[in-house]
């Protein structure tokens, strides 16, 4: 046995040396990686010159000239590719949080089934799951879409609740309202009333911290926010006057009409997100350990108010973060609406634009940066809340 | 025995049988679906509903369902059409493989359930050679399906069907892992460039919807490569989807990472190991095992996001379904479809879920409880 040497090479000794070989690799990498994008830039700017084309968004104000047949904005064929765009992201956005409400809504009725203590709904909570779970999103949206377009009856012979709404296979066709002049003072009691619920809700904690006495905070909330307004809508003698649909020949008049496909989408998005999130409630509620419900029961604390004083708070904990994933993937997959021909931002910009326009570049560049920030924001919104349910420690 | 009373010895008592009302399926009724009142009424409810339900769908879907035909009109009207799906089957295995030459995609499958077997279940007689053998497999699956080499060769339009799924599946799996571990390493690593870059990577793909990667894949990818060349499109959307489901793995695997204690590293260092042995041996395997359940779930998602290639034009059984649904002979059959492949992509990712939960518990050498 001889001990190894120490090399006289200065290169190698540099190589021996931890920090300086972390600046070798480092060194190496960037240049593997800067020379990577200079390449493949330089491809680009080679072939984008080659067929005479350049990378301008001077084309988003010219004229569109398609239709979008769902837009809560105005917009015309003669509107601008631009405008088509912000049509889109409101659709996308519409859908994704339609999608989030019924999505959080089902998960967690599915999360408590599946911890029922009753056989049978444990089990169709289950089997619910474990299916929805197991087949591709996509499937359940063409399967929704076509059962839409082809099980439900055509206008003419539509499922009539007391002739104010309709479904049939070109939509839920329901009463569109039109706001008279007065309406606005029912808008301004509406918001005095949510002021008024915020800085109540702060007094009756105060009151509650420091007295020991409650009020019946709910009652009063909802007495402010809805039964106030709803008063004063009726002094004022009802300012919405409803346009009711009706049949006229093949299809209906007047109203606003939910298209097929914003139904098929919203509901495949939320039944499948609602799988996951059960999953994730139940997962949450199993992770608080049963000596803290036996601990809420010694103080006294009744079944309800053990679930929402002591279970459901720190269940939320675990089940936050996960949450989270699922509300963005909810948001992304809003962008399989492009397979039933729902006019999301992926169908007008990403779609009929680029194929009308041919600028793929600036085009999918414009998708990827509304998705990037789609999901900034609602990962951060959620970081702040997860960060206000986050234990305080020492 | 006798009635009279008797003395036992300490611990010599026989046990009395168990009271009437704990035992039996009367017992079982009571304690599951009748222990209260509101349990009850949601028992009843559940029933009512499930009554709704399961007969007129058990009839639709069997007893009133046609098997064979040659056109819509054959099929009743009250029942599934399920003559479709026998009529179309090979189309929705094979998609548009030239029919003489099935054999090769059936032996590829035959190789991989073999090479499949050799991974996953470790009693296989012979394991070492098949385990060899598995991983020289990719090579052997991608010469027998495209050919070339001696085999007639048959372009990648022509891929489609269960086969396509197959091939984006494996494809993906095989790959992304690999790849997803070393990301994952790099977003670990003290090395700011080599972390940093890992992370712009992983956030970029993850903020974006696959779909939009798969449309780069298919309408602007040829403008990054010199000019004139082109590649496959099935092949561009097989890298896409591996670096899409990589970022996934990539996180997955974090969570094992940062969940193994710093001292693991340590004592592998003390010992001498360099930072390639201390991965190797002691990191990865631990944060690994911890991960299974995250990997598996991304194998999964892999497996039913392959279905987005539709979208582009590649025709997997959803595509061939969606297609066949507008064909004038078979109108108005979307729901039978659908449901054929809803029943394929089942049992394909309940069976890896399944596999995932055995070896959880195979794995588990912790304590049990």
């Amino acid at each position: 046995m001889s001990t190894p040497t120490p090399s006289t090479n200065p290169l190698l000794r540099a190589w021996y040396d931890k920090e300086t070989r972390s600046v070798i690799v480092q060194i190496i990498a960037a240049a593997i990686i800067i020379s990577f994008f200079a390449y493949i830039i330089n491809n680009a700017v080679v072939n984008l010159a080659a067929i005479g084309k350049d990378i301008d968004f001077g084309f988003l104000w010219q004229n569109a000239s398609y239709d979008i047949n769902q837009h809560l904005i105005e917009y015309s064929s003669t509107s601008s590719h631009f405008r088509a765009m912000i049509v889109g992201l409101i659709n996308t956005l519409l859908v994704a949080v339609a999608g989030i409400v019924l999505a959080t809504i089902l998960g967690f009725m599915l999360g408590v089934m599946r911890l029922s203590n009753n056989w049978l709904t444990q089990k169709i909570a289950y089997v619910y799951i474990e299916y929805v779970r197991n087949v591709p999103l996509l499937l359940h949206i063409l399967l929704l879409h076509g059962l839409i377009i082809t099980a439900l009856p055509r206008p003419k012979g539509s499922y009539n609740f007391s002739d104010t709404f309709f479904l049939n296979n070109r939509g839920f066709q329901m009463p569109s309202p039109e706001f008279q002049s007065l309406f606005w003072i029912v808008g301004a009691f509406v918001v005095a009333g949510i002021a008024f619920a915020w800085w109540f809700s702060r007094h009756a904690q105060k009151v509650q911290d420091t007295t020991g006495k409650t009020y019946p905070l709910a009652l009063i909330n909802i007495a402010a926010i809805i039964l106030l307004p709803l008063i004063v809508y009726f002094v004022l003698g009802s300012p919405i006057e409803w346009d009711v649909p009706a049949l006229k020949g093949f299809n209906f008049k007047g109203g606003m009409v939910i298209r097929p496909e914003f139904i098929a989408l919203w509901l495949a998005l939320s039944f499948y997100t609602a799988a996951f999130i059960g999953e994730i409630v139940r997962a949450g509620i199993v992770a608080i350990s049963h000596g803290q419900t036996e601990a809420a029961q010694a103080l006294g604390l009744s079944d309800s108010r053990t679930l929402k004083l002591v279970v459901i708070p720190q269940a939320l904990r675990v089940i936050i973060p996960p949450l989270t994933s699922q509300y963005l993937n909810l948001a992304k997959n809003s962008s399989l609406a492009l397979a039933i021909g729902y006019m999301d931002v992926v169908a007008t910009i990403g779609g009929i634009s680029l194929n009308q326009t041919g600028r793929e570049m600036e085009c999918m560049l414009i998708v990827m940066g509304i998705y990037l920030s789609i999901s900034l924001i609602i990962s951060s919104g959620m970081n702040w809340y997860n960060n206000r349910m986050q234990l305080v420690e020492r | 025995m006798t009635m009279t009373k008797e003395t036992y010895a300490p611990g010599t008592h026989p046990s009395l049988p168990p009271p009437n009302n704990t035992v039996g399926i009367i017992h079982w009724l009571q304690k599951n679906l009748f222990s209260s009142v509101t349990n009850s009424i949601v028992t009843l409810v559940s029933i009512y509903l499930l009554y709704l339900a399961l007969p007129s769908a058990i009839n639709w879907l069997f007893i009133d369902a046609t098997y064979v035909g040659e056109t819509r009109k054959d099929c009743a009207p009250e029942g599934a059409c399920l003559a479709f799906i026998s009529e179309r089957f090979n189309l929705f295995v094979y998609g548009f493989y030239p029919a003489e030459l099935r054999w090769r995609v059936n032996l590829a499958t035959i190789l991989l359930v073999l090479a499949g077997a050799a991974v996953l279940w470790d009693k296989i007689p012979a394991r070492k050679h098949l385990l060899k053998f598995a991983l020289v497999y990719p090579v052997i699956g991608a010469w027998l399906l495209s050919g070339g080499l001696g085999l007639e060769p048959v372009g990648t339009h022509l891929f489609g069907g269960l086969m396509l799924t197959l091939t984006i599946g494996v494809t993906g799996i095989v790959f992304s892992l690999p790849l997803g571990i070393l990301l994952a390493l790099g977003r670990q690593s003290n090395l700011p460039i080599i972390k940093y870059f890992c992370i712009a990577f992983i956030e970029f793909i993850r903020g974006v919807p696959l779909i939009t990667l798969l449309f780069v894949a298919s309408t602007m990818l040829s403008y990054f490569l010199p000019p004139g060349t082109t590649f496959d499109l099935l092949m561009r959307v097989l890298i896409m989807v591996t670096l899409f489901a990589s970022a996934y793995m990539a996180e997955v695997i974090r969570g094992g990472l940062q969940a193994l204690p710093k001292g693991q590293l340590e004592a592998a260092e003390s010992l001498g190991l360099n930072y390639s042995q201390a991965v190797r041996f002691i990191i990865l395997p631990q944060a690994l095992k911890i991960s299974i359940p995250g990997i598996v779930n991304t194998f999964i998602g892999l497996y039913k996001d392959s279905t987005l290639v539709i979208v582009i034009g590649l025709l997997d059984p959803l595509g061939i379904g969606r297609a066949s649904v507008a064909d004038s002979a078979w109108l108005g059959l979307s729901t039978e479809v659908y449901l054929f492949v809803a029943i394929f992509f089942f049992i394909s990712c309940f069976g890896m879920a399944r596999y995932s939960l055995y070896l959880e518990n195979k794995l588990n050498t912790g304590h049990k409880r």
